[in-house]
């Protein structure tokens, strides 16, 4: 239920904007690849490249190419709704549709696909919620509005929202930058059991965060404001969190750590 | 009325500051006591002198502004008292003097020497040009303003919003006179095309004469509220957060199927405020009917043949020579009106606040 994702020369532009050029890199499955980088280096940019997101916004536009398998996703032929099926989004804030219960929250996903039977649609929300953790939290309360939830629980529940339609690869773009210590150690905990069936990518401010979660390790950044977002280096976390091999990479490391 | 997401947020917030307020002073007298030293003597912290905490103030804006809007809200309240008092006043007499039943009696001659006058027929009439107004209304204003909203590029939704905003300050004045001498060939012809081909359908039936019947009425209302519900709804569709369009988009969405699990769910308690503006302006729509309509009296779903009327339709008719009791029956025909009126809005709000739950935690 794993896949490869192989991008090979992706640039991407907001308008006439350059936010990232010439990103090659490769998503082995069932690993947990980490981006990191300063702030507007285009982490998100690329991540929502990767699930034809980033051309939801007006004047977004992405060249170059990227597969999954070996199937072009940019393909003329292929369906975007598929490769957002493929590849799911946990986004850094958590957005659970407000006028939903717990449980259309979590089989939101599943009601699209056309799923109508209610005992498969409870049993895919309960093994969701198991999988996000969130099951013990919430079984007595499926009916309540998703939005009540804490902020944690929130994000938990875009994470079983997310899985419930078992994609193959999940994207989370910053998931624990809302979230209290507590809660982020319930979704690296996640991530760890996540990855026994899925690839993920998860972008993250937080470098102890990407030593403790990720297999491999991507570092973006740019020059100067102004200028696309590059990948620097991309190799084994532990390479790049013990020995890196670019300057920059470990001037940006280290600056964190103090 | 008007309830869209965004202002019960804010009405939601309102209480909160208050209640911040008093916390803010409660949290800086702790802050006080921690100071070591002194537990008990507060510090300067730029609210008052130092020694004692500042005493509350006999007389501030403060209290003038409550003041001042407690009279406006009493002063509102017996205003309208007054005008309920003045206008049962006037209706009971001409209640009284009528002779027949005052809501089954079809026809309207409050005027004679033995009145008589019923209500029953211009609520039908009222209640059902306004329901086939908005039947044909909101499905196109919906169109119209998801289309706006979500499917047309940027510049142009702007652009064809502010135009329909302009629709909706037309006077309804005007309506009523291109119903009435532009509008009516079209329905004519069409509702003889009707009879002609659908006649065994009772509410195309009857033999003419076509034209100034429910259809056109219904039809030129449904014109007259199209702007209002499509720009309301419109700006409640525009509110929906980003956040949860690109969280359907990302779980394989169409657009239309995000439209349908992220856009429309949240703005529904908004389109249904506007549906109800819309309703609420059918109901007391006064002179275009007035024109339009064949005013009759008569219970009849027929809706092409010359006929219908409506209870503002028939105030503006019947006013200029009313006598005594016949302004008393028009009245009491206005309290009628005025009691749908009520009861439109009353379910309206029981059906926003019935999913109070969800659509508050929305916003
Ligand atoms: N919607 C947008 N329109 C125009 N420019 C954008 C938009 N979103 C991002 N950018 C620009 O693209 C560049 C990359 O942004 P991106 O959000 O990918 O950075 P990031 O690495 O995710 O940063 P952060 O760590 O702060 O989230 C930035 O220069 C940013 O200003
Ligand atoms: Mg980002």
């Amino acid at each position: 239920m794993a896949k490869r994702i192989e991008a090979t020369n992706v640039s991407a532009y907001y308008g006439g904007f350059k936010a990232i050029e010439n990103i090659t890199l490769t998503v082995e499955p069932k690993t947990v690849t980490a981006l990191i980088g300063p702030s507007g280096c285009g982490k998100s940019t690329f991540l929502r490249s990767i699930n034809r997101m980033h051309e939801v916004l007006p004047g977004a536009r992405v060249e170059g190419n990227l597969t999954i398998d070996n199937q072009d996703i940019y393909d003329r032929d292929v369906d975007v709704t598929a490769v957002r099926r493929m590849i799911g989004m946990v986004f850094q804030r958590p957005n659970p549709f407000p006028t939903m219960s717990i449980f259309e929250n979590v089989v939101a996903g599943l009601r699209l696909n056309g799923v109508k039977k209610k005992s498969i649609l409870e049993e895919a929300a309960e093994r969701a919620l198991r999988s996000a953790n969130l099951w013990d939290e919430v079984k007595d309360r499926l009916g309540k509005p998703g939005a009540g939830l804490s902020g944690g629980q929130q994000q938990r529940l875009c994470i079983a929202r997310t899985i419930a339609v078992e994609p193959q690869v999940v994207l989370m773009d910053e998931p624990c930058s809302a979230l209290d210590p507590i809660s982020t150690l319930a979704i690296e905990d996640l991530m760890f059991q996540l990855k026994d069936q899925f690839t993920i990518v998860i972008v993250t401010h937080n470098m102890q965060q990407a030593a403790r979660v990720s297999d491999r390790t991507a570092f973006f950044s740019i020059e100067k404001t102004g200028d696309p977002g590059r990948l620097i280096e991309y190799d084994n976390t532990q390479k790049i969190f013990s020995n890196p091999s670019v300057k920059k990479t470990e001037d940006y490391i280290t600056g964190r750590f103090g | 009325m008007g309830d869209t997401p965004q202002r019960s947020a804010h009405a939601g917030t309102g209480g909160i500051t208050v209640a911040t307020g008093h916390e803010w002073a409660a949290g800086a007298s702790a802050r006080v006591a921690e100071t070591p030293g002194n537990p008990r003597t507060p510090v300067d912290n730029g609210m008052g002198g130092g020694g004692a905490l500042p005493r509350a103030r006999s007389f501030g804006a403060e209290r003038a502004f409550r003041g001042l809007t407690l009279a406006a809200g009493t002063a509102v309240l017996v205003i309208i008292a007054a005008i309920a008092i003045f206008l049962i006043a006037r209706a009971v007499p001409a209640l009284r003097a009528n002779t027949e039943n005052f809501w089954t009696y079809e026809g309207w001659s409050p005027n004679e020497a033995q009145p008589k006058f019923g209500i029953g027929t211009l609520a039908f009439g009222t209640v059902l040009s306004s329901a086939l107004a908005l039947l044909i209304a909101v499905p196109v204003a919906l169109g119209i303003a998801l289309y706006l909203s979500h499917y047309a590029p940027r510049r142009l939704g702007t652009a064809l919003g502010f135009l329909i905003d302009l629709l909706a300050a037309v006077p309804s004045v005007v309506f009523g006179l291109w119903g009435r001498d532009v509008f009516i060939n079209p329905v004519r012809d069409f509702s003889a095309w009707l009879n002609e081909y659908f006649g065994w359908i009772p509410i195309f039936g009857g033999d003419g004469p076509f034209g100034r019947s429910i259809m056109l009425g219904s039809l030129v209302l449904a014109i007259m509220v199209l702007p209002i519900i499509t720009s309301l709804s419109r700006e409640v569709f525009l509110q929906t957060p980003t956040a949860n369009e690109e969280a359907a988009l990302a779980l394989g969405a169409t657009r239309w199927e995000m439209i349908r699990t992220a856009v429309l769910p949240y703005g529904r308690p908004g389109v249904i405020a506007a549906v109800m503006l819309g309703l609420g302006r059918a109901l007391g729509e006064t002179i275009a009917l007035a024109m339009t309509l064949g005013i009759t009296f008569g219970v009849s779903f027929n809706l092409i043949q010359n006929g219908g009327n409506t209870i503002a339709a028939n105030i503006a008719n019947a006013f200029g020579e009313a006598n005594d009791t016949g302004r008393g029956a028009l009245i009491a025909s206005g309290l009628v009106l005025f009691t749908i009126t009520l009861i439109v809005n009353i379910t309206a709000r029981v059906i926003i606040y019935r999913r109070r739950e969800f659509t508050e935690s929305a916003a």
